[in-house]
């Protein structure tokens, strides 16, 4: 076992030298291209729903293109096919909210054998939940030192 | 229209670019990238930076994981005008729409789909 590692680490020591430097600029460029891609489709169904209904908030404009956009993510996660972007794109595919649709549908999918309360129900927020939590928790901080602000 | 996309391209792109780089030169893992993001999100837009992004970058700035943020703290923010509980509420008022989808499709695609053999 110990051998084992020892050349483990030996190829990935290995693999280093010979990873050129150019496959990290490469997926950089991917990321930044398929993220800025995701951006757009949002910005996309954001001007048709607003030439649509001229009349519509800013902000329930904005939750609309927001679930739009997890509605996309999580359908492509349940066809398999966000995953294949996944592999290539990276960061690109994992930052926009449409990733987050992923990080919910997937697991929840993956876990679906062991029942709906085990399973899909509380496996779906295996990496939401975090997200989640401090968003909940981090805002709530905020609006309190807000109202603190507000009373002087 | 066309520099509008421009703008939502080169700010999405960005954005997702420095994840990209913080999952190459970090050992942080993507689910604690998330996390980081939304607290950037979060911070920056409760010091009032955040806004004058989104402003420039349209869907580029809203929709990454940032973007997500920056609607948590706006919420708690205006919340905070009308009340103390509404200051409480308000980052995860502003949000429900999001994570009301994100679980309603979440359910619904588990139920639907079969999880495809994982190739190890």
């Amino acid at each position: 076992m110990r051998s084992l590692n020892r050349e483990n680490t030996a190829y990935v020591e290995y693999v280093k030298q010979k990873d050129p430097k150019t496959k990290v600029l490469k997926t950089l460029i991917i990321a930044f291209c398929v993220g800025g891609f995701i951006c757009m489709v949002g910005q996309v169904f954001r001007d048709i729903l607003q030439s649509s209904f001229p009349d519509l908030d800013p902000d329930v404009l904005s939750g609309l293109v927001t679930a739009i956009m997890i509605f996309l993510g999580a359908t492509l996660t349940g066809l398999g096919l966000y995953d294949d972007i996944g592999k290539f794109a990276g960061a690109g595919s994992i930052i926009p909210i449409t990733g987050f649709a992923n990080s919910v549908v997937s697991p929840a999918m993956e876990y679906r054998t062991e029942g709906v309360v085990y399973g899909i129900e509380s496996k779906m927020f295996v990496i939401a939940g975090p997200i989640i939590v401090s968003g909940v928790v981090s805002s709530a901080l905020v609006g309190l030192i807000y109202w603190i602000i507000s009373l002087f | 229209m066309i520099l509008e996309f421009l703008k939502v391209f080169l700010v999405g792109g960005t954005i997702c670019a420095i994840g990209q780089l913080l999952l190459d030169y970090t050992k942080l893992t993507s689910a604690r990238i998330l996390v980081l993001f939304l607290l950037i999100g979060v911070v920056l837009q409760a010091l009032n930076l955040y806004q004058p992004i989104v402003d420039f970058g349209g869907s580029g700035a809203t929709v990454p994981i940032v973007g997500f943020g920056y609607l948590l703290a706006k919420g708690a923010m205006e919340g905070a005008k009308i009340g103390f509980l509404e200051a409480l509420t308000g980052g995860l008022s502003a949000a429900a729409v999001g994570l009301t989808a994100a679980i309603v499709f979440g359910y619904l695609n588990a139920l639907i789909f079969r999880s495809r053999t994982k190739k190890q």
